[in-house]
C-alpha cells in the first residue's frame, strides 16, 4: 500500500486537469461551468440519479463521471444519496410504468429550486422501449424536464456537459447575468 | 444411467436448433422436473410463448452428457404442472410467466404476481390481456415471526448511482433474519416488443437488456438467430466478437472490485480500479468506437472491424493492466482491515449454487465450475486457452477471488485473440427463412441464453434469460445471519442485474 501511495504522491495527477491542453472538451467545460456555477449556485451542485428503468448502461456513465479521470467534484458537483439534499434530479430510462410513481414521489421530495436533467435517449422519449405496455415513454411525460442529455448511453463528457448547459439556462431563468 | 433427453418421450420440433426440442405431455413434464429437483440435471431457463397457442417452455442442460434440451409443453387450458413445486429455482420463473402470459402454474407454492407490480394497466399483457383491477391489492411480503424483529424497507430509489429495486429486510437487533427481494421495477416489456420486429431491431432490443453485458447479450442474441437460420459468422467476426466480450468482462470486472471494495469504505482500492475500469472503456472506443460496444455485435458478425491501429493500442493497453493489477491484487490481499469485511461475509453454500445451477462468480466462487465458453463451448473459444477459476468459500473474498483470476485469464485471452486474428470478412448477409434458435454467451456475470423463432425477416417471439434470475434468489440465502451493514458488501460481490431480469 506505501509503494502505491507513494507512487501517488511522486506522480501526475490522472485528471484531466480543465486548461491541459489537447484537450479542449474538457479544458472548456471547466472554464466555463467555473463561471456559471460560481454565479449562480456558489460552486456547488447536488445530484440525485434516478434509475426510472434504463438498461443500467446510463449508471455506468455517470459512475464514470466520479473516476479519477473526470473527477467531477472538483467542479463543485456531487452526487447525494436522498433527494432531500438535492438540486438536481438525473434521471435515466423511458419511465417505465413501475417506477413511474417512485419518479414522482423523488421529485417531490427534492426541494425548490430543483432542475430534472433527462439523460439517454430512452429517457428522452421512450427510445427503443417507447410504445411498450410498461413505459411511459420519456421523462417529461411524468416530471418537467429542464435539459436532456442525448446518446445510448452519453459519454461521460456529454453528461458533464449537459449539467453545464444547465447551469446557463437556470442562471439565465433566474436574471442572472 | 441412460441421457434424459432418450427416455422422454415427444414430438420433435423440426427447425429448433441447435438443440433438439421436444413437445410433450403434461406428465413427461413432470418427469424431467423431477429429474431436474433430483440434480440430473440444470434448470437453464422456463418461459411462455404467446405466439404458438399458449406453451410452455423448459431448457435444461444434463449433469453427465452435458446435453442440452428443451421441452415445450401446450397448455390449452391455461395450465401446467408446477416445476417450482418440485424444484425451488424455478418459482419465480414461473410466477413471471402466470404474470405475463397468464398461464398457471398448478400446485406452485407461490402464487403472487412477479415483475407485475400493479401499474401496467393490462394484466398478462402477453396473454389475454385483462385490464388491471381498479384498486391496487397490496402485495403479500412472506411472514417472519419472532420477538424483537424490526422490518427495514429499502428501494426502489437507492442510495447510491444503481437500479431500482425493493428490498425488505426483517432483523434481530443487527443480524438479518429474512431478506425478501421484490423486483419489477424496470420492466420494459422487452418480449412484447420482440415479437414482429425485425431482427435488425430485434438485436438493438437484445443489446439494451442489460447495458453492461451488451456484448454478451449480441453473441447469445446473434447465436440463437444464426443457428435458426444454419448459419456461422465468419471467423474474423467471431474473433472480434470475442475480443469485444473479454474487453467486456475486463472493465465489468474492474468495476465489481472497485465498488466491493468502496462499499467497504477502502477508497485506495475503488480508485484505482476506477481508472482501470475507464482505460478499458477508452480502450474499446478507440478500437471498435464505442465505450460500451453498444451494436457493435450483429446477428450473421461484427457492425465495426478493428480500428487498423488496434492491436497497438491493445497491447499498450494489456501491458499497463499487467503492470498494475497485481499490484492492486497485492494490496487487497495484504489489507487486513478490507479482508475483514469480505472473508467469510455473505456465503453461498456449494449445494445451493448447485441446485440453482447459480451462474458466473457466483457459481464459481461457490465449487461450480460451468461457464457457457467452456459448455457448450462456442466459437473461438475452442482454439484459445483459458481456465475457469473455481473456488468453494462462497463468501464475499470468494466472489472477489473469483474475477480477480477471471481478470487474468481474460488479458491472457486477448493476447491469444489479437495474435491469431484471423484475417477476412466480419460478417455475412442473414439468410432468409423460418426457424427457431437456441442462443447462449458467457457474459461477465454468467450465461445469457437467449431462445428465438424467426420468420423471414421479423422475429416471432423472443425470450432473453439473464444469469441473474439464478443468482437473485441466492443472494437472499447469502445475507441470512449478516449484519445489516454488510448488504452492500454482498451485493455488489453478486452485482445481479435489474434490468436483465426485469426484462
Amino acid at each position: 500500500m506505501r509503494r502505491t501511495l507513494f507512487e501517488s504522491l511522486t506522480h501526475r495527477p490522472l485528471t484531466e486537469a480543465p486548461p491541459r491542453i489537447g484537450d479542449k472538451v474538457l479544458g472548456e467545460l471547466a472554464s466555463r461551468f467555473d463561471r456559471a456555477a460560481r454565479r449562480w449556485l456558489g460552486r456547488s451542485l447536488s445530484i440525485r440519479e434516478v434509475d426510472a428503468g434504463s438498461c443500467n448502461g446510463c449508471e455506468l456513465e455517470i459512475n464514470a463521471l466520479n473516476n479519477a479521470f473526470y473527477d467531477l467534484e472538483r467542479f463543485g458537483l456531487r452526487f447525494v444519496a436522498s433527494p432531500r439534499h438535492a438540486d438536481v434530479l438525473l434521471v435515466t430510462g423511458p419511465v417505465t410504468k413501475n417506477m413511474r410513481e417512485a419518479l414522482e414521489r423523488t421529485y417531490n421530495a427534492t426541494p425548490d429550486p430543483k432542475w430534472v436533467v433527462a439523460v439517454g435517449d430512452c429517457a428522452f422519449d421512450g427510445g427503443i422501449f417507447a410504445g411498450s405496455y410498461a413505459v411511459t415513454g420519456g421523462v417529461s411525460n411524468v416530471v418537467p424536464v429542464d435539459l436532456h442529455v442525448r446518446g445510448c448511453p452519453p459519454s461521460p463528457n456529454e453528461i458533464l456537459k449537459g449539467l453545464i448547459a444547465l447551469l446557463e439556462q437556470a442562471s439565465k431563468k433566474a436574471g442572472i447575468p | 444411467m441412460p441421457a434424459i433427453i432418450d427416455t422422454i418421450q415427444g414430438r420433435r420440433a423440426e427447425d429448433h436448433r441447435p438443440w433438439p426440442r421436444l413437445i410433450v405431455t403434461p406428465d413427461t413434464w413432470r418427469k424431467v422436473a423431477e429429474e431436474i429437483a433430483a440434480g440430473n440435471a440444470t434448470l437453464l431457463g422456463l418461459w411462455g410463448d404467446a405466439a404458438a397457442s399458449c406453451t410452455v417452455h423448459m431448457a435444461f442442460i444434463e449433469r453427465d452428457s452435458n446435453n442440452i434440451a428443451v421441452v415445450s409443453l401446450e397448455c390449452p387450458d391455461e395450465t401446467f404442472p408446477s416445476v417450482g413445486a418440485l424444484h425451488p429455482p424455478a418459482i419465480r420463473l414461473e410466477r413471471a410467466i402466470h404474470s405475463l402470459y397468464g398461464v398457471v402454474p398448478v400446485g406452485a407454492p407461490d402464487q403472487r404476481p412477479w415483475l407485475d407490480l400493479g401499474f401496467w394497466g393490462v394484466q398478462h399483457p402477453l396473454g389475454a390481456r385483462t385490464p388491471t383491477p381498479d384498486v391496487r391489492p397490496a402485495y403479500p411480503f412472506l411472514p417472519v415471526e419472532g420477538e424483537s424483529l424490526h422490518q427495514i424497507p429499502v428501494g426502489p430509489v437507492h442510495a447510491g448511482i444503481i437500479e431500482p429495486g425493493h428490498f425488505r429486510f426483517t432483523a434481530s437487533g443487527e443480524t438479518v433474519v429474512r431478506l425478501e427481494e421484490r423486483l419489477g421495477y424496470t420492466h420494459k416489456g422487452i418480449e412484447s416488443l420482440m415479437a414482429g420486429a425485425l431482427i435488425e431491431r430485434a438485436a438493438r432490443l437484445a443489446a439494451r437488456t442489460s447495458g453492461d453485458s451488451t456484448v454478451a447479450y449480441g453473441i447469445a442474441f446473434a447465436h440463437a438467430v444464426e443457428a435458426a437460420l444454419q448459419m456461422k459468422a465468419p471467423p474474423r467476426a467471431q474473433y472480434l466478437r470475442a475480443l469485444m466480450a473479454e474487453l467486456e468482462r475486463l472493465a465489468n470486472h474492474f468495476g465489481d472490485i472497485d465498488a466491493i471494495c468502496n462499499d467497504a469504505s477502502f477508497s485506495l482500492m475503488h480508485a484505482h480500479c476506477g481508472i482501470l475500469r475507464e482505460l478499458v472503456l477508452r480502450a474499446a472506443e478507440t478500437c471498435f468506437g464505442h465505450r460500451l460496444m453498444m451494436d457493435r455485435v450483429i446477428p450473421g458478425g461484427v457492425a465495426t472491424d478493428l480500428h487498423h491501429d488496434g492491436v497497438m493500442f491493445l497491447k499498450n493497453a494489456l501491458q499497463h493492466f499487467r503492470r498494475r493489477f497485481p499490484r492492486l491484487v497485492e494490496l487487497y490481499d495484504n489489507t487486513a482491515s478490507l479482508q475483514d469485511r469480505t472473508a467469510s461475509t455473505g456465503i453461498v453454500g456449494v449445494e445451493l449454487a448447485r441446485q440453482f445451477g447459480a451462474p458466473g462468480y457466483v457459481g464459481r466462487a461457490s465449487g461450480r465450475d460451468f461457464d457457457a465458453r467452456k459448455t457448450p463451448g462456442y466459437a473461438p473459444y475452442d482454439e484459445v486457452d483459458f481456465a475457469v477459476p473455481v473456488l468453494t468459500a462462497g463468501d464475499v473474498n470468494a466472489r472477489i477471488w473469483v474475477r480477480i483470476r477471471e481478470v487474468e485469464q481474460s488479458l491472457a485471452l486477448i493476447e491469444q485473440l489479437i495474435e491469431r486474428l484471423p484475417n477476412g470478412s466480419i460478417a455475412t448477409a442473414l439468410a432468409g427463412g423460418a426457424g427457431e434458435g437456441l442462443g447462449f454467451a458467457e457474459s461477465f456475470r454468467g450465461d445469457v441464453l437467449v431462445s428465438v423463432r424467426l420468420d423471414g425477416a421479423r422475429i416471432v417471439c423472443c425470450h432473453l434469460r439473464d444469469p441473474s434470475w439464478f443468482q437473485w434468489p441466492l443472494l437472499e440465502a447469502a445475507i441470512e445471519g449478516n449484519i445489516v451493514a454488510d448488504f452492500p458488501l454482498c451485493n455488489k460481490s453478486f452485482n445481479c442485474s435489474y434490468s436483465g431480469h426485469d426484462l
